[in-house]
């Protein structure tokens, strides 16, 4: 037997209401995790190379599309290096509920103005050599179980060919990866070119233009150059970095920040109270066993100790099992909304934010039960029978 | 040392509470010495302090005034935490409510004291074995206080009480809420501690017949003692 014995004896004494506590922190945990993996899927992308990316839309709003020759004209404005195109494809396979996030680009561009892709050079040569040829997400590929030299039929919900059909044909010819995750890669890109030409209706426009910069601190003036190089034109057009761009993208679907920062905050501020007053509650129901443990020679600062450590150690129980429920939803939920939100997980910052409001929630809620266990009064203590 | 040097010795000692603006006296500059070996009862009316005066002899409250020593050294002028060290060093306490933690064993119970010493694990296991054999609960170490009767109990409180040999034993009522039989039990128990293990008992006690089973009888009495001839 050891101190750390009567700590979880005391802890354990009332059983029903020692779980009720676990339960009750669990479930704000688990509410933490999951909107934490949440608001990681809606983050993305909004981070590293995206701050320096700039991206051109049509100003109306991203589904109107800009005309063909933009292309050429932004590529003379002065500064800009990569000029990279696309457009949505907007695919499914198989069936409509298949979802597959896919853009239609002009290879050489996009892969230069995306470094961050990681492809293996032969297949990246593959991809822009072939026409037909799609290069894929490692994420969406594991999710379809695809393998390079296979050949899809990708379905468009928003395009028709000429010839009335609503699938292309292509070949993967590469898989590709993101250099240091931040990226999602859970699309397809197909060449811009081989989608164009087949087309029925609306050829020969972009969705965005993707811009790299030869200097970033000059990011400003060329936005402002590119807007103003469209200005009065039927088609004008909004330059944004792409991190501020995605972060509107997101919006959309409400101030998801905003709403898990309430959510979670109210849902700690009703655990600190029940298990701060509960806590409360529980030690001084034991104050005689405090002041007998005092007269044996158990000293004040190892009684609040002690008084502390139960605490925390509710609070890690309850906590962790909630965090480790988090990630097995959040693994769940990831497979089954793949196409739509990428990496819907948690991060080890995640995880670590969570263990430090485990500390805090521990701390707080056994710093006054542990105060008041300290100060019991012996000759008090034990007089009243 | 012999057995008459003095284990305590309490002098001009006082202690006063103040309650609002009435001042309420308990002691006035009382002198007494408690030999090693001794085996005191102490009696008087409710209220007259025989708690109080336990509390001071266990270092668990501090004299208004005046000094307590006990092995010639003072200890009513010890910092909290070092008179929590010297309880856990000299003395023993049993109380009238036997004051067991419910959700220990009687061994745990017993090896409490012994989380403050340097013992190991298994120094601390013999130690407890001994002391619960020593009161006859050998057989008990693993029963939990609510499967215990209130004799055997305050025989498990007893051997919390010397598990970590204490000089002193110091005992409010031990047998307050016990049946005469039971009473005499623990009664003897704690004069062979005082006669074969030479530990000093203080004890207080209402009941005459309780109280004689010890050396001396003192009785307390508006802050006096008065000493009670052994017949
Ligand atoms: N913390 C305190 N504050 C004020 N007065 C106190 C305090 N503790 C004890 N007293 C008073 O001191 C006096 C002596 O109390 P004590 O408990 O020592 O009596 P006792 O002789 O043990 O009585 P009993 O036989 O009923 O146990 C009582 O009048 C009591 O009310
Ligand atoms: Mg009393």
């Amino acid at each position: 037997m050891n101190d750390a014995t009567l700590v979880r004896k005391n802890l354990f004494r009332k059983r029903l209401r020692a779980v009720l506590l676990m339960i009750s922190i669990l479930i704000a945990f688990l509410i933490y995790g999951m909107l934490g993996a949440m608001q990681n899927a809606f983050s993305m992308g909004t981070e590293g190379a995206a701050q320096d990316r700039l991206v051109t839309v049509n100003r109306i709003n991203f589904t109107v599309a800009l005309p063909y020759a933009y292309w050429g004209r932004i590529q003379q404005v002065e500064g800009v290096r990569t000029v990279a195109p696309a457009s949505w494809f907007g695919g499914y396979y198989q069936e409509p509920q298949n979802f597959v996030q896919s853009f239609a680009v002009d290879p050489e561009s996009y892969i230069e103005a995306y470094p961050e892709l990681v492809f293996q050079e032969d297949q990246r040569l593959a991809f822009i050599e072939g026409r037909t040829c799609a290069a894929v997400g490692q994420a969406l590929a594991t999710q379809y179980g695809w393998t390079v030299g296979e050949r899809i039929p990708l379905m468009s919900n928003i395009w028709q060919q000429q010839d009335g059909s609503q699938a292309w044909e292509l070949d993967i010819c590469a898989i590709f990866d993101d250099a240091d995750g931040t990226y999602p890669t859970n699309y397809l890109m197909l060449h811009y070119e081989y989608f164009n030409e087949s087309l029925l209706f609306g050829r020969d426009s972009f969705h965005w233009i993707a811009i790299t910069t030869e200097d970033t601190s000059q990011n400003d003036r060329i936005s402002r150059e590119i807007d103003e190089l469209f200005a009065n034109s039927p088609a004008e057009t909004s330059t944004t970095t792409e991190a501020a761009f995605n972060a509107a993208f997101m919006e959309q679907f409400g101030n998801i920040g905003l709403i898990l920062t309430w959510v979670i905050g109210a849902a700690f501020a009703t655990i600190l109270m029940i298990v701060g007053t509960t806590m409360v509650m529980a030690v001084n129901e034991r104050t005689r066993e405090i002041a007998v443990l005092k007269t044996l020679g158990f000293t004040a600062p190892r009684i609040f100790r002690m008084v502390l450590w139960e605490a925390l150690l509710l609070s890690f129980i309850g906590g962790l099992i909630g965090l480790g429920l988090a990630a097995l939803a959040a693994q769940g939920a990831s497979a089954a909304l793949a196409g739509f939100l990428p990496s819907f997980g948690l991060t080890w910052t995640n995880a670590l934010t969570a263990i430090a409001f485990m500390v805090a929630l521990g701390l707080i809620t056994g710093i006054l039960p542990a105060w008041n266990a300290m100060r019991v009064r012996i000759s008090e203590a034990l007089g009243k029978v | 040392m012999n057995a008459t040097s003095p284990l305590y010795e309490l002098k001009d000692l006082s202690k006063r509470y103040t309650r609002g603006k009435e001042t309420v006296t308990i002691f006035d500059a009382l002198d007494m010495t408690i030999n090693t070996g001794d085996f005191i009862a102490i009696m008087g009316p409710s209220g007259s302090g025989k708690t109080t005066l336990l509390n001071l002899l266990g270092g668990i409250d501090r004299p208004s005034s005046g000094e307590v020593l006990f092995e010639g050294q003072r200890i009513d002028n010890l910092s909290q935490g070092k008179l929590a060290k010297w309880r856990a060093a000299n003395a023993g306490f049993i109380f009238q409510f036997y004051n067991l933690m419910p959700t220990l064993t009687a061994a745990q119970n017993v090896e409490l004291p012994l989380l403050l010493t340097s013992l190991s694990g298994k120094a601390r296991k013999d130690r407890v074995k001994t002391a619960l054999e020593i009161v006859g609960m050998g057989e008990r170490a693993r029963h939990r206080p609510g499967q215990l009767s209130g004799g055997q109990q305050q025989r498990v409180a007893i051997a919390r009480a010397i598990v970590a040999d204490p000089k002193v034993l110091l005992a409010d009522e031990p047998t307050g809420d016990l049946d005469r039989t039971t009473a005499d039990e623990i009664l003897e128990t704690l004069q062979l501690l005082n006669a074969e293990m030479g530990k000093t008992i203080i004890m207080v006690t209402h009941d005459p017949a309780a109280a004689s089973h010890a050396k001396r009888e003192l009785h307390l009495n508006k802050g006096r003692f008065e000493e009670k001839g052994k017949a």
